[in-house]
């Protein structure tokens, strides 16, 4: 070998080896446990300390956190006695800290329901069941039927949830909406907004699209307008200066009015996502449609529409988590959603201890976390599913 | 538009009602008649009803005595101040908790945006579990969270006063301590300008316009040689020791209010209240969470080779980052970081459910004092609509400087 390298002309020049270098040793093994931990813990120096600081902050606060919440957390208890030290009047000994499951299980039907009437209990609960029922083979994308099925969901749904919740018909006895409250309000007010907003979103968008300058100019008036104030003033209009807009003497329910409030506010922001799916359609597509002599009617519910909503589905659902979300906002207009009824019962005399507040916090806050990160993850799943269709 | 002039097979016009434009004359006529006649409904039943109530719609009430306190203001306000001073300090105040919680919220959700990126599993981990979890919880219950959190690490204020009593009676040349940390707040020594402090302010507003032309020389420089000349180190050594000298030799003209321990209750000196720092910590981590998601989309964005040509010119990654991928990343991030921070502002009216008196918590207070519902709720209406429009102009203006220049 040598001598091949000698008798060629870079045997003169400096950049030429003139021997070979070393077998290097087989690179460590990638697969084994050890290595996984180096390559993505230990890689270099500024991560190897960023993962000691990491674990550091870990095993420092998790242990607490799981003590607080299940190891010396109160499963069981009739009152504020099972949850308070021996000073503060309850039998835990002192310095005791956890948190107290046993308030959130007395509470439970509280939090669910609020002060519905406890004999016609059974009436939210079976509009539960059926929501589920209906909801769970809409969200199956392999069940046959989805028109059927929305129909039932969207329009008998409403109708049997009106006719069984507000009762006073068919010998069923009337309950105010002044004594809904819990998880239900936070369902109802969620559902009639996603349902009124989608409708009302999709005219707002079409008007803000349209050639009309005066129907155009009152739409984006409207949604700019509703978009650039918070919803709590939104909220305050229609809980205040609705009841003032109506006929003397006319009165109008407050449940009804956190509707109203909640549903002009979604619609706003629908529209703006909406408008989104229709300026991604191609031109061409309209003129398609116009070509083919199909009315503005014709051409907007069978060949734009039906694929600009296609295409803003996450969106469409981000905005869906996002007024979830902001349905805990009605409890500051004295109304008691899952989170007003849990704040409410912070003052409730038979589970007043320190660690109440928090507990119930906790409790309120994995039940939307559910709900949330629930939509969030179906989101992902659709849009994978609708991208498959774009693949060649 | 020969398109919409429609027209039959012989040339002559057809009947009106086929024709779109003036179809569409129809439609916008009813749609001005439908929302005039709601308006003028609405109108109309107001006044009824408030001429029922004995009231009279009008801003004249905002010259009246408020006749409550607030529990925190920038300018100067007392329960005799006017309803018009009430409501300017509610503003003030919704600008602070916006202007600091914007701050605060950008520069956590950078660091979380890129954590998730990491190459450090527990790290990108970490950052992940923070972002799915503050981003699925209301913000209204991230509030009241921290403000029950807070409240229950800080300690009594009673027991603080009780100590210091102690301390007070064992040797009489102990004063008040000058940071207080209790459940009433923090309250640390407030500075008292005097006159001759204006020729700081002079001071440091130089060294600052030296430091930004120092700069701009300095990238000129670099520009030119190649070697970029300390600018950073020279511009903070201006803008702290110019003010320092100008304030050593104007004789230090500047006093303190200390915190003075009452017998119920503190006075004296500054004081950030529980209920501004719980809804400062919510509202910042909350929008965190989405501006992470945000940072991590734009940077995801950058195509993988701006990475790996740093990292065949031997560009460090830290600069690689800060210098080629993080301006490239800014023209994906800044439409929706605008929505955020227009979000951040219209969130903190959540000060309301913490008692934070903000413009939406005076004007509630207002409202539930005077009855003054239209008036409030326009004013509301008109200030935060306001400030949403100077946020997309000023942030519209910033994507404009920081998009693609294609020649």
């Amino acid at each position: 070998m040598s001598d091949i390298l000698s008798t060629t002309k870079g045997a003169h020049l400096g950049y030429v080896r003139q021997t070979f270098l070393d077998p290097q040793p087989a690179p460590k093994s990638s697969s084994t446990a050890v290595a996984w931990i180096r390559d993505n813990l230990f890689s270099s120096v500024s991560n190897s300390i960023l993962s000691v600081l990491a674990l550091a902050f870990i095993l420092y606060y998790l242990p607490g956190v799981i003590d607080w919440l299940f190891v010396s957390a109160q499963w069981t208890g009739m009152d504020r006695t099972a949850c308070a030290t021996a000073v503060q009047g309850g039998v835990r000994p002192d310095g005791w800290s956890g948190a107290c499951w046993a308030y959130v299980g007395d509470r439970f039907q509280q939090f669910m329901i609020g002060s519905y009437p406890r004999p016609e209990a059974w009436r939210p609960y079976l509009v539960a069941a059926l929501f589920v029922v209906l909801l769970v083979p809409m969200l199956m994308p392999s069940v046959p039927r989805k028109g059927l099925n929305a129909i039932l969901l969207l329009v008998v749904l409403p109708i049997v949830a009106y006719v069984l919740l507000l009762g006073g018909v068919f010998g069923l006895s009337h309950v105010e909406t002044a004594l809904w409250g819990g998880l239900m309000v936070t369902l109802i007010i969620s559902f009639v907004g996603i349902a009124v907003s989608l409708p009302v979103g999709v005219l707002l968008a079409l008007g803000r699209r349209s050639n009309m300058p005066i129907v155009k100019t009152f739409c984006i008036l409207f949604i700019e307008f509703i978009r650039g104030v918070p919803l709590i003033t939104v909220l305050f209009m229609a809980s205040v200066l609705l009841p003032l807009f109506m006929e003397p003497g006319d009165t109008i329910d407050k449940f009804l009015r956190a509707l109203v409030g909640v549903s002009i506010f979604a619609s706003a922001y629908m529209a703006e996502v909406i408008r989104g799916g229709l300026q991604a359609i191609p031109k061409g597509q309209y003129e398609g449609a116009d070509s083919l002599g199909l009315n503005y009617f014709h051409k907007m519910s069978f060949v734009i529409l039906p694929q600009a909503i296609k295409l803003v589905i996450p969106g469409i659902v981000n905005t869906f988590i996002g007024m979830f979300k902001d349905t805990s906002l009605v409890s500051i207009i004295s109304m008691f959603d899952l989170l007003g009824v849990v704040k409410n019962s912070f003052s409730d005399a038979a589970w007043l201890t320190p660690v109440t507040p928090m507990t119930g916090l906790i409790f309120a806050g994995f039940v939307f976390w559910i709900f949330c990160f629930g939509m969030s993850r179906y989101s992902s799943f659709i849009e994978r599913r609708l991208d498959k269709g774009h693949k060649r | 538009m020969a398109s919409l002039d429609a027209r039959d097979g012989d040339g002559r016009r057809a009947s009106l009602l086929y024709d779109p434009t003036a179809r569409s004359y129809v439609y916008q006529a009813l749609t001005v008649l439908i929302v005039v006649w709601l308006i003028w409904q609405a109108w109309s039943n107001a006044a009824e009803n408030l001429a029922r109530a004995n009231m009279t719609a009008g801003f004249g009430f905002l010259s009246g005595r408020a006749g409550f306190d607030l529990g925190q203001s920038l300018i100067a306000y007392s329960s005799d101040s006017t309803f018009a001073r009430a409501l300017v300090v509610g503003f003030l105040n919704t600008l602070l908790i916006g202007v600091l919680g914007i701050i605060t919220a950008t520069i956590v959700g950078l660091l979380i945006g890129i954590g998730r990126l990491s190459n450090n599993w527990l790290i990108a981990r970490l950052c992940t579990v923070y972002v799915e979890v503050f981003r699925n919880i209301p913000p209204l219950l991230v509030i009241f969270f921290w403000y029950k959190g807070v409240l229950s690490i800080l300690p009594d204020f009673r027991a603080i006063r009780a100590g210091v009593e102690k301390a007070k009676a064992a040797d009489p040349t102990v004063g008040d301590p000058l940071f207080i940390i209790s459940n009433r707040g923090i309250s640390f020594p407030s500075p008292i300008f005097q006159p001759g402090f204006t020729a700081v302010w002079i001071a440091l507003a130089a060294a600052v316009l030296g430091a930004v032309v120092f700069t701009l020389w300095a990238n000129r420089q670099q520009a030119a040689t190649g070697k970029r000349p300390p600018a950073l180190l020279v511009s903070l050594g201006l803008i702290i020791l110019l003010p320092l000298v100008v304030f050593l030799a104007a004789g230090r003209p500047l006093a303190f209010d200390y915190p003075v321990l009452g017998r119920f209750n503190l006075s004296g000196g500054g004081l950030i209240s529980p209920e501004f720092l719980s809804l400062y910590l919510a509202l910042s981590l909350y929008t965190a969470s989405f501006i992470a998601e945000i940072v991590r989309a734009g940077i995801r964005g950058v195509p993988k080779g701006q990475f790996e040509a740093c990292g065949a010119l031997g560009v460090h990654p830290s600069r690689a980052m800060r210098l080629v991928i993080l301006p490239q990343a800014m023209r994906i991030i800044i439409p929706p970081l605008t929505s955020q921070y227009l979000n951040l502002i219209k969130n903190s009216s959540l000060a309301v459910a913490a008692g934070y008196p903000d413009l939406v918590q005076v004007g509630n207070t207002i409202l539930n004092q005077s009855g003054r519902s239209i008036e409030v709720i326009a004013i509301w209406m008109i200030v935060y609509v306001t400030i949403s429009l100077v946020t997309s102009v000023f942030m519209n203006w910033f994507n404009a400087k920081m998009a693609l220049r294609e020649r």
